[in-house]
């Protein structure tokens, strides 16, 4: 069995991570550097799904450990959790689609790479966007789109954000189902992310970090 | 004598089933001109499919969501609450494109229909999305993580009342039907009925009642479309669906998440239910076969896409219980029409341990030189029009990818062009030019 909790997460073992957890927090360890451990396992994991060793259901578990294990840990912690974060990213699946799975993946990918990201949900009308960037001031924005329809939107929620007076200061990305490069070009965005891994280096080259 | 069809190999029952497609028997086409396309575009079919002989070009299959409704100005709403336009919109989408097939008219579903019963798995036209917008899935768990094995021991019970009472809001009272596999006895043979007395079953049973009312409208209306499609020299094509059972349970049983979780959780138990599953899909396929007059039978795949599942959890979840599915298909001399939705390039090996001649793969994102050269081995390919080609590039574009396709795809026969996921709005331009490239450029000599 495993001993220490970044390695139970970063392999996925449910029952063990959660043991661990328990047994620390009866003897009274302090919750902040359990919830440390847990970020640790997770960015191994991120770096196994950037290696292709890890896919999407190793994501969507290891989300689900980590939830069990912050619900664990919740009750005891004394204070908010403070960590120093890359940059802010406002994320969002454009108007009229309603798809997160792809967009949950980007997010959780930028999260364990370290950056602090705004995520809008589904269906996010253009204001929702233009109020999010104004006021986290976050110079990159995310944005996913599935159907075909997406196009349309994107384009609109980038020339929103243009109208706000905000365009030269942030950059946008792309990506989803019927995404391409093609299709960043038409909606005036400036990159096009073929998978979660492309988003995160898309990000990182942005704010200077790669 | 004629052979009956339990003595016949698969072989012989694919020949006759597609000899019945071409065929045709009892249609009473539009002109002989018609019925002369008729029988090319089946026989061309046929021919791209089998992989035994070139056939005299490639085939053009355009597969529409809410395409036609678009093209003739009008809104997806529009049909959705006026059956009766439904036919002459997709009839005239065919009649200007003249693709080598038709697939039914039964993306508009009877808005009246979904209210009644208070739909609740997807959001439709003026129910969550606007009136001018497609369907959309909502995923949830319609099955709890912890109901697999009374899955597993009472599936029929489960589609029957549990899932209805999940996703039809008017129908929730349902749930509360208990199986009546107790009354075989004298004693108490009432009381699995009491519950039937209740005023919010009787309410239930009502809304079946009206429902199927308004189903039979609108067969009355969208079911005269394909006798007078198929009239006009088109032929029907992969009608009928079937799917992979871990796609059935991962779409709308347990969502994604929740079959994912599943896999770490309780794996047996989902391979169980999968097992359970097969002959309930194998027997869906083989009926609308017989039902349509059609050997190919749609499969849309969602699940087992690249990044999906790891090689693995592929080979362990997703492809054996669909390949079992295939070759009872098979076996039965229908041909699986399989949309492998998003990227398939991780599985193109995998797929291929099937007999040959016996399915067509159609392909969204996939890499297309490297399926001709695995899975276009032993099957037909098909599809790969991307969707911004068709939306936002030039008409210029779509030629060129036309012919590339052509090029790449079409060598030696087996490759069936089509459009790589359905499509609502498109640049129609560019949607003809891709008909016309195929027919001046897809000619084998």
């Amino acid at each position: 069995m495993a001993k220490d909790l970044v390695t139970a997460l970063a392999d996925l073992k449910e029952e063990e991570a959660l043991k661990i957890v328990k047994d620390r927090l009866s003897a009274g360890e302090d919750s902040l550097k359990i919830l440390e451990d847990a970020r640790k396992g997770m960015e191994i994991v991120g770096n196994r799904f950037t290696s292709s060793d890890y896919f999407i259901p190793d994501l969507v578990y290891s989300g689900e450990i980590l939830k069990e294990v912050t619900e664990l840990v919740k009750p005891k912690l004394s204070k908010a959790v403070e960590s120093k974060k890359l940059g802010k990213i406002v994320f969002g699946t454009v108007a009229g689609d309603i798809h997160d799975i792809g967009k949950d993946i980007v997010v959780f990918m930028l999260d364990v790479n370290g950056f602090e990201v705004h995520d809008l949900g589904i269906d996010v009308p253009v204001q929702k966007f233009v109020d999010k960037i104004k006021e986290t001031g976050a110079p990159i924005v995310g944005l996913s789109g599935f159907l075909a329809l997406a196009f349309d939107s994107m384009k609109e929620t980038v020339e929103a954000i243009k109208a706000a007076g905000l365009r030269d200061k942030i950059k946008i990305m792309i990506g989803g189902g019927q995404m391409s490069d093609e299709i960043k070009n038409y909606t005036g965005a400036d990159a096009y992310g073929k998978d979660a891994m492309a988003g995160v280096s898309l990000a990182k080259k942005w704010i200077g970090a790669s | 004598m004629e052979k009956q069809w339990e003595e016949m190999t698969s072989d012989e029952r694919q020949e006759t089933l597609f000899q019945r497609w071409i065929s045709a028997e009892g249609v009473k086409f539009a002109s002989p001109e018609a019925e002369k396309l008729y029988k090319e575009r089946t026989t061309r079919f046929k021919n791209a499919l089998q992989l035994k002989t070139e056939p005299d070009r490639i085939p053009v299959f355009l597969i529409p969501s809410f395409g036609p409704a678009y093209y003739a100005g009008l809104t997806p709403h529009d049909l959705m609450y006026n059956y009766e336009k439904i036919t002459p919109t997709w009839k005239k989408f065919y009649m200007d494109f003249q693709p080598d097939a038709h697939s039914g008219a039964f993306v508009p579903s009877p808005g009246k229909f979904l209210e009644i019963v208070d739909f609740k798995l997807y959001k439709w036209p003026a129910h969550g999305v606007s009136e001018d917008t497609t369907y959309q899935c909502i995923e949830g768990e319609y099955m709890r993580a912890d109901e697999y094995d009374f899955f597993n021991h009472n599936v029929l019970y489960f589609f029957n009342n549990v899932w209805p009472s999940r996703v039809f809001g008017a129908l929730e009272p349902l749930g509360m039907l208990p199986p009546l596999a107790g009354v075989t006895e004298m004693y108490g043979v009432s009381i699995p009925f009491i519950p039937y007395g209740t005023p919010p079953v009787q309410a239930a049973l009502k809304t079946l009642m009206e429902a199927g009312e308004e189903a039979l409208k609108w067969i009355g209306a969208v079911g005269a479309f394909g006798p007078e499609i198929t009239a006009e020299g088109f032929p029907a094509c992969q009608v009928g669906v079937t799917k992979a059972p871990f796609d059935v349970i991962g779409d709308t049983l347990r969502g994604t998440r929740g079959v994912m979780l599943d896999m770490y959780r309780q794996p047996d138990k989902l391979l169980e239910a999968m097992e359970i599953l097969t002959p309930t899909f194998i027997k869906l396929g083989v009926d609308a076969a017989k039902q349509y007059g059609c050997p190919l039978i749609f499969m849309p795949l969602h699940k087992g896409a690249d990044g999906f599942l790891s090689d693995e959890q592929f080979k362990k979840f997703y492809w054996p219980s669909f390949r079992n599915i295939l070759l009872a298909l098979i076996d039965e001399g229908v041909v699986p029409f399989i949309w492998a939705e998003g990227g398939y390039n991780s599985r193109l090996e995998i797929i291929q341990d099937l007999p040959k001649g016996k399915t067509a793969w159609l392909f969204d994102q996939t890499d297309m030189a490297r399926a001709k050269e695995t899975i276009g081995k032993v099957a037909c390919i098909a599809g790969n029009m991307p969707m911004d080609m068709l939306t936002v590039g030039s008409t210029q574009g779509a030629i060129d990818y036309t012919k590339r396709l052509i090029d790449v795809c079409g060598k030696d026969g087996g490759y069936i062009m089509a459009n790589g996921a359905f499509f609502d709005e498109v640049k129609w331009d560019n949607l003809r030019a891709i008909v016309d490239t195929i027919k001046k450029y897809g000619a084998y000599k």
